[in-house]
Parts: C-alpha cells; sequence; structure tokens
C-alpha cells in the first residue's frame, strides 16, 4: 500500500505529512516533523513521555497512528509557550526545579497543561492521580507537584502558596 | 514483508466487508491501547487495520428503554463525564476507570477491554454482573449476545472474523439496584489485576436482595459469571452467614494459575474477600446510600 498522506492542524498550523500504517503519531512528530520534544521512553503507554493532546484529549501519542491524526487538532510540547514566552506550567517546571535529566519533562507539562485545562483548581490528589501515567526516574515527583499546584494558583491568579 | 494497511470505513456495511475482505488477519481497532502495543511487540502482525471509530454509533452514550448504549469505541473518559450513566451504573464506570492513566483513559473501550480476552481485564466482571450485552454486527446483520460469552480463551473470542461489536447495552435499572466493581493490586495505580470482582444487586423496600450477580475477574482463563455467589445474596439482607456463603461460592468458582502477582491459595482467598467488599457497597448503593468504591 502507498503511503497515506495525512492533513491536520498541529501546534495551529495545517500540517501535511505522509506515513505508513505503522507509524504512531509520535514516529512521525519525531522522524518526519522534526518536532523532537515529545519524547520515546517506552512505546507501549506506560510512561507519558510521548503525551500530546489530540482534539481536547490527552493521550499517549505513542498509541495512536499517524494516520489517525487526519482532520484532526493536536498540540504538542512545542506548542504550549506562547512565542518567546513560556506557559506558567513550564516557568514554574523551572522556578521548582521540578526536572532533572528532563526527559519526562515534556510529557509532564502536556499533562499539566491539559490537567488545568479540564480543571483549573485540582487537589493535590487530583493533581497526582492524573498524572499516574507520567513517570519520573530521577525527581521523585514532589518538586513536580509543587510546581503543577502552583502553576495552578498563578492561573487562578491567586498568589503562590508560600 | 507485506505491508499494514489501514482503513477508516464510515458504514457498518463498509467496515464488515473490508473484515471479511482481507486476504489475512484483518483486527478492528477502537483506542488501539492493546492492538497497538501487541503490532509493536510483534506479537500480533495483521494485515488490515479496520479503525472503527467513524462508523455512525461507535462513539457516544445513549439512554434507551431505560436502559444505556454505549458506543463500541467510546473512550474511559467519555463515561466518567456522563453523570445519568454514573448514577446508574457507578461499577461499570469504576471499573473502566480503573485501566491505565488519564493517556489511556482518552483512548480506551469497553469493547477493546473485552475483545482483547484477557482474564484480567478490568471493565468485563463488571459488565457481566450489570447483565450487559454486545450488539455484535456482521454480513448478516446484528445479533446481540451477552457479555460472558464473548470471551472464549485468554485472547480469544466468540466473535467470527468478520463481526464487531458495535455497542453495549446496559439493561434498564430497577429501583433499589446498585453496584461495585473491586480489583486488587499491589499499587494503587497503573497495574493488572490479581483478582476482581463485580457485583450487581436489586433489593426490595425491606432492603431484602431480590437479585444479584457476581463475575470474577483473573482468576481463571477467563472472567467468570459465578451463579452460586448470586444466589446466596438473593433473599437475604448482608448478614454475616450470606456473606460467608457468597465468599465460599466465590472461591469455588476460582480456578486460578499461580504468577508473580499472586499464588493459587492467595488468588482464591482474596476473590472471597473481594466479593464480600464488592456486595457491601454493591448494597450500600441499592439501599440510596454513598458509598464509595476503590
Ligand atoms: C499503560 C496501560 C495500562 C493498562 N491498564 C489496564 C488495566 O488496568 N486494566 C485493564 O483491564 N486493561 C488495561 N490496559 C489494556 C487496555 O488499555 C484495555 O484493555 C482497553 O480497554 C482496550 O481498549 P481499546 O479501545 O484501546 O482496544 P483496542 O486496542 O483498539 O482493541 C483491543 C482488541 O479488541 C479488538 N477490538 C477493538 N474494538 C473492537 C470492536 N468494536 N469489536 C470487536 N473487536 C474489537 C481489537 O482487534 C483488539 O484485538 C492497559 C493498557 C496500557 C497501554
Ligand atoms: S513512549 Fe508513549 S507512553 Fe512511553
Ligand atoms: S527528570 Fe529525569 S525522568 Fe524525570
Amino acid at each position: 500500500m502507498s503511503k497515506h498522506h495525512v492533513t491536520t492542524t498541529i501546534n495551529g498550523e495545517e500540517t501535511e505529512f505522509l506515513c505508513e500504517t505503522q507509524e504512531t503519531l509520535l514516529d512521525v512528530l519525531r522522524n518526519t516533523l522534526n518536532l523532537t520534544g515529545s519524547k520515546e521512553g517506552c512505546a507501549s503507554g506506560d510512561c507519558g513521555a510521548c503525551s500530546v493532546i489530540a482534539d481536547g484529549t490527552l493521550v499517549c501519542s505513542c498509541l495512536m497512528l499517524g494516520v489517525e491524526a487526519e482532520g484532526k487538532t493536536i498540540t504538542t510540547v512545542e506548542g504550549i509557550a506562547d512565542g518567546e514566552t513560556l506557559h506558567p506550567v513550564q516557568r514554574q517546571f523551572l522556578e521548582h526545579a521540578a526536572l532533572q535529566c528532563g526527559f519526562c519533562t515534556p510529557g509532564f507539562i502536556v499533562a499539566t497543561k491539559a490537567l488545568l485545562d479540564a480543571n483549573p483548581d485540582p487537589t493535590e490528589e487530583e493533581a497526582r492521580y492524573w498524572l499516574a501515567g507520567n513517570l519520573c526516574r530521577c525527581t521523585g515527583y514532589d518538586k513536580i507537584i509543587r510546581a503543577v499546584m502552583d502553576a495552578a494558583a498563578e492561573m487562578r491568579g491567586e498568589a503562590r502558596a508560600a | 514483508m507485506p505491508s499494514l494497511n489501514y482503513a477508516a470505513p464510515t458504514s457498518v456495511q463498509e467496515a464488515v466487508a473490508l473484515l471479511a475482505g482481507a486476504a489475512g488477519l484483518a483486527k478492528p481497532m477502537a483506542g488501539g491501547t492493546d492492538l497497538l502495543v501487541q503490532l509493536r511487540s510483534g506479537r500480533l502482525k495483521p494485515e488490515l487495520i479496520v479503525d472503527t471509530k467513524q462508523i455512525p454509533g461507535m462513539i457516544g452514550i445513549r439512554e434507551e428503554a431505560g436502559g444505556f448504549v454505549i458506543g463500541g469505541a467510546t473512550s474511559g473518559a467519555m463515561l466518567e463525564a456522563h453523570a445519568a450513566l454514573k448514577a446508574a451504573w457507578p461499577g461499570v464506570v469504576e471499573a473502566m476507570d480503573l485501566i491505565g492513566s488519564e493517556q489511556i483513559q482518552g483512548r480506551a473501550s469497553l469493547a477493546g477491554n473485552l475483545c482483547n480476552a484477557s482474564p484480567a481485564a478490568d471493565s468485563v466482571p463488571a459488565m457481566i454482573a450489570a447483565a450487559a450485552v454486545a450488539v455484535i454486527v456482521g454480513p448478516k446483520g446484528e445479533r446481540t449476545v451477552p457479555v460472558e460469552s464473548i470471551v472464549v480463551s485468554p485472547g480469544r473470542t466468540s466473535l467470527a472474523r468478520d463481526e464487531f461489536i458495535l455497542a453495549i447495552r446496559l439493561p434498564p435499572r430497577p429501583a433499589h439496584s446498585g453496584d461495585a466493581y473491586l480489583r486488587f493490586i499491589p499499587r494503587t495505580e497503573m497495574d493488572i489485576a490479581v483478582v476482581g470482582c463485580g457485583v450487581n444487586v436489586t433489593l426490595d423496600a425491606a432492603g431484602v436482595c431480590t437479585a444479584a450477580r457476581v463475575s470474577v475477574g483473573a482468576v481463571a482463563p477467563t472472567p467468570l459469571l459465578v451463579a452460586e455467589a448470586g444466589a446466596a445474596l438473593v433473599g437475604h439482607t448482608l448478614d454475616e452467614a450470606t456473606l460467608a456463603k457468597l465468599d465460599a461460592a466465590a472461591r469455588a468458582a476460582c480456578k486460578p494459575i499461580s504468577d508473580k502477582r499472586g499464588t493459587i491459595e492467595y488468588r482464591i482467598k482474596v476473590a472471597g474477600v473481594l466479593a464480600r467488599r464488592a456486595a457491601a457497597i454493591a448494597f450500600e448503593r441499592a439501599a440510596g446510600r454513598v458509598a464509595k468504591g476503590h
């Protein structure tokens, strides 16, 4: 079979690409479109490093075929900042030093964005459950959760928890 | 190596023709959270993937004749967001919600969980307890099959190669009914059930059980409907003698294996304990009291 021709919107831009059936959206993002922010940690849905938002839903791009992106609106970590201005979630991750090697970070940023879009005022428990599909081998999660909670507060226009 | 084809048909007829016409293995796909992992690992070598998500009726939840019709590819996230479904069938919704992470919930479906045919599939005992039926479509039209008749052995279903599940139907809910699903895992999230148990009951005004279905998962090659366990509840309130009978019936149905997650003895013991706890929650819910699941 010839390659599939896919037209989709990625980070606000209409994008066209060709892919084989077995190529995942993650393969296409990284290898064809050179959007290498999304990482491949496991390729089996366990680590969340490949997280993207597809038509408003948080998914693992390693568990979605590239051809399934046809007609969809996809947000990757490259689309989270507003030009040169970091998103509050990104800034809070930096401020809290919520990363060490950084491999998991793009997935956490995207998953946190999806969480705060759906629930601007999550409890810590809700945030921890939401992020249970994002694994980090370095930080021990605590700084990540602090960053998430402060980003949420900032986006609600509240002062940071001390 | 022959290349892998993909099609996203927009009607049942087209999908059935594609499944029937493929020379090699053709697989329907819903969320792909099992299928794509198996494709990647090489365990599965299909010639054609038939993406079912563009077919009318595959995604969405509607109330019909007092029950619910859930499209075969409807995601766990959509079940969780449906207030009326959650109120009527909290056990089914919480069983689906146990599957994987938020990312997996965005894609995973009841029909995919069922047709992957794992002995430990979480939503299946809850659906069996709920007396859910699968609406199957194929070249001869539509047929409905109780969920407990779908899985025949690990990884195998009773569907023909040119059939797929269009929807899962949950029956109307009499007054004073409640369901619950519990699974035992060593962690709190992201793990495979060592044992799972679904219980669904209807009570009379005095709180005596008039109908009950109990199903266990991960303790036999397929999820099981345990008729004796349901029968142990009917005619009774949840007193200790009834719970002991339920526990014994659930244990008697188990034919588990020993593996790294649990020994045979352990799984059998846990099945009895989970049946007791799930029954307690289902009775609370049926009596109109708020009971939190897992
Ligand atoms: C990280 C991770 C965690 C997981 N955790 C759990 C868990 O805790 N509990 C659990 O039970 N499962 C778990 N799973 C497994 C999986 O997510 C579920 O089984 C899910 O419900 C499958 O649904 P799906 O829509 O993605 O199925 P798919 O992958 O699309 O399909 C699964 C199988 O069903 C067939 N199929 C799909 N749709 C139909 C249809 N309409 N008619 C007929 N056949 C069909 C496919 O051909 C395939 O064989 C997990 C998976 C991952 C990756
Ligand atoms: S690479 Fe997709 S979840 Fe790990
Ligand atoms: S910072 Fe290294 S994996 Fe999270």
